[in-house]
């Protein structure tokens, strides 16, 4: 069966070209880049080159950039490091909506004597910054947003945030792992200190990730050890994973606009059908700037894992906020914090589109959707009354 | 990706005996849009009214709840009522060839369907969630999804729980906001309480040098194990006569509840050292 793959957001397919430009660092140029001998220079070479290539996409500078194992690593990376810096400021200020990669270690932190607040969302998952300039005080260590959501595909104010930020003098962190690839970035114009990306998430292959520090925020290393990334990142280099992601970054600044004007018109197509040809369903974040890429819907009274076992029965990958499918028993913490009614938090779905999508897969999509969703309403006993319209 | 049996996939894709009986003798409803799954249940009776001799159900939930609930009409289907009260969680979980553990509420919400349904039928008291059944039995216990103590003793009895995690899994219980978890500790303890003792494991008069090393055993091989499936641990500092002092670890140090474990490490070495032992939290 052929795979309809639209969970993008969970991970990409690894661009063949990005696999090429790695393929020979495993038999071939296996070299240490620390290596005095010409065989690990030629490593290092290439791996300067991967630096310039991915800052070159954020609009940064090739020394703000330190290469770490995923986007994980990175916002515990930045987290650590901001309190490190400020041992004096025990308070932290992230969102309701974020990641487990940045609200896990927050909220250890918080048994350990840490001050966390959790912003809050709307139901369109915006933020209220007015509550940011409220809770933000001379003890804030670090603020960190999420740049886009992973599961919404909300853009957060980013840069009005960090304007809130450094009036305070704190540290401003924001996962970007959805944002990079998918909409321009521009760190040399930014208020951002500190910036995660992962290498899977834009057709770069897993284990390879970023941090962006900008120059002259001070940074305390997490993994400490060798000299590696000017110290501040040690363990010897994945050569082969920062040479893809080079080029995976190099393939997304020349694929921006394809991201924002095809993939986009595939997304609102999608969206646009689901709409009109299944009653009752709402889009979450449908009124507020979202990711081009990125479309979740929720429909009422049916529940997602089941839609998504019946897709995937037919060769479509999505993903859900359903409690069922990650084995919690409460619909996604970013859906919850939006306040999506309960009748149908149960039943969102989430698809993610690439370059890779193609307007056949999505038709796919549509033509297969409609009589899922109908069937399992049909089994449903709640909500019998909508079923005639569809 | 959930590793769901054949059999599973088969009563999900092609679940049997869906719908309604508009005529029906017997309707069980249980769970609701708010918890995530929801079960109703349809039985119709023989003449005599006590054979069933058809069922059929709606189902809002996951793979495995609609799996359940195909099972559960397929095993009842010809049963009379007092042999279709004896079907248990298990039975239903069985026919489908095992479900994974985080999915066997959906099995107890079948039986649990089934037992409101007969129940409602005989109109005897109900069990079961509040959201659905005001009239249950029983003081809620996890507010999130309104489960209350009885039904939790029951399942934990029927399926032998010993952890909080699993009660969780298997009716949903202590799965929201987490606030309940202590209380459901204590219902394990209460029914490990009541399992019938076995007298002869209790030696007579023991040497100092065989107390201290029997409280050792039960330590290691009884109380650490259980504790650790919640991420908790204890540690033997000292023992002086009767009075054993321990320390807790990991999730077990600081813990709201570890007065209650303390009880029940102290009721396990009574059962099975003696029973003037007593047992102190110490600093350590």
């Amino acid at each position: 069966m052929k795979e309809i793959y639209a969970d993008n957001n969970a991970t990409t397919k690894v661009d063949e070209a990005v696999f090429e430009e790695m393929r020979p660092y495993f038999c071939e140029l296996y070299g240490n880049p620390s290596s005095m001998h010409f065989f690990g220079g030629q490593v290092q070479r290439k791996i300067d080159e991967a630096r310039q290539r991915t800052a070159d996409l954020l609009g940064a500078l090739p020394e703000e950039i330190i290469f770490t194992a995923c986007g994980t690593e990175s916002d515990n990376a930045a987290i650590r490091s901001a309190l490190e810096t400020y041992p004096e400021r025990r308070h932290i200020i992230t969102t309701r909506v974020e990641h487990p990669a940045v609200l896990t270690p927050c909220r250890n932190l918080s048994k350990r004597g840490y001050r966390v607040t959790e912003l809050s969302v709307d139901g369109e998952g915006r933020l209220d910054l007015d509550e940011l300039r409220r809770v933000i005080d001379e003890n804030t260590a670090i603020v960190s947003v999420m740049y886009a959501n992973n599961e919404t595909g909300v853009v957060f104010p980013i840069e009005e945030v960090g304007a809130i930020v450094k009036e305070n003098g704190a540290i401003f962190h924001t996962d970007a792992v959805q944002a990079v690839g998918k909409i321009p970035l521009n760190m040399a114009e930014s208020t951002v200190d500190m910036l995660a990306l992962s290498g899977h998430k834009l057709h770069a292959p897993k284990g390879i990730g970023a941090l962006y520090v900008r120059k002259g925020t001070p940074f305390r290393p997490f993994l400490v050890g060798g000299h590696q990334e000017r110290s501040r990142r040690a363990g010897t280099e994945n050569t082969a994973g920062i040479i893809a992601l080079g080029k995976a970054c190099e393939l997304a600044a020349r694929q921006l606009e394809d991201e924002n004007t095809r993939v986009k018109a595939m997304r609102d197509r999608l969206e646009g059908e689901i709409l009109r040809l299944i009653p009752n369903v709402r889009v979450n974040g449908g009124a507020t700037q979202r990711l081009p890429n990125t479309c979740s819907v929720a429909f009422e009274y049916v529940e997602g894992e089941a839609i998504l076992l019946l897709m995937s029965e037919k060769g479509i990958c999505a993903s859900s906020g359903s409690a069922c499918t990650s084995g919690s028993l409460e619909p996604s913490h970013v859906l919850r914090a939006m306040g999506v009614p309960f009748t149908c938090a149960h039943g969102s779905i989430r698809f993610s589109l690439s370059r890779f999508t193609t307007d056949d897969d999505i038709d796919t999509i549509i033509r297969e959707l409609p009589p899922i969703i109908h069937r399992l309403r049909e089994l449903s006993p709640f909500g019998r009354e909508f079923l005639t319209k569809g | 990706m959930w590793d769901y049996t054949d059999k599973v996939r088969e009563h999900f894709l092609n679940p049997k005996n869906v719908g309604e009986i508009p005529d029906a003798d017997a309707v069980g409803e249980v769970g609701s849009l708010a918890c995530g799954d929801a079960l109703k249940l349809y039985l119709k009776l023989d003449e005599k009214k006590e054979r069933i001799v058809d069922a059929k159900f709606q189902t809002f939930g996951c793979a495995s709840a609609i799996a359940s609930s195909s099972a559960l009409t397929e095993i009842i289907k010809g049963k009379t009522l007092d042999e279709a009260m004896n079907v248990s969680n298990q039975e239903i979980a069985e026919f489908l060839g095992g479900l994974p553990e985080e999915k066997m509420h959906c099995s107890v919400m079948g039986q649990e369907a089934l037992e409101v349904a007969i129940a409602k039928y005989r109109g005897g008291p109900v069990p079961g969630h509040e959201h659905i059944q005001p009239e249950m039995e029983g003081e809620v216990v996890c507010k999130c999804f309104g489960i209350t103590d009885e039904f939790l003793k029951k399942v934990i009895r029927e399926n032998k729980l010993h952890t909080a995690e699993q009660v969780t899994h298997f009716t949903k219980a202590g799965g929201g906001c987490g606030g309940c978890i202590p209380q459901i500790k204590e219902l394990i303890a209460q029914v490990m309480g009541e399992q019938p003792k076995e007298e002869k494991k209790k030696p007579g008069k023991l040497s100092n040098l065989r107390k201290m090393q029997l409280i050792q055993e039960i330590l290691e091989n009884d109380v650490r194990p259980l504790l650790w499936a919640d991420g908790g641990d204890l540690e033997l500092i000292d023992i002086d006569g009767s009075t054993v002092q321990i320390a807790f670890r990991k999730a077990c140090a600081g813990c709201v509840s570890s007065g209650h474990t303390a009880k029940f490490v102290e009721q396990k070495l009574r059962e099975s050292v003696a029973d003037d032992i007593r047992v102190e939290e110490v600093e350590g």
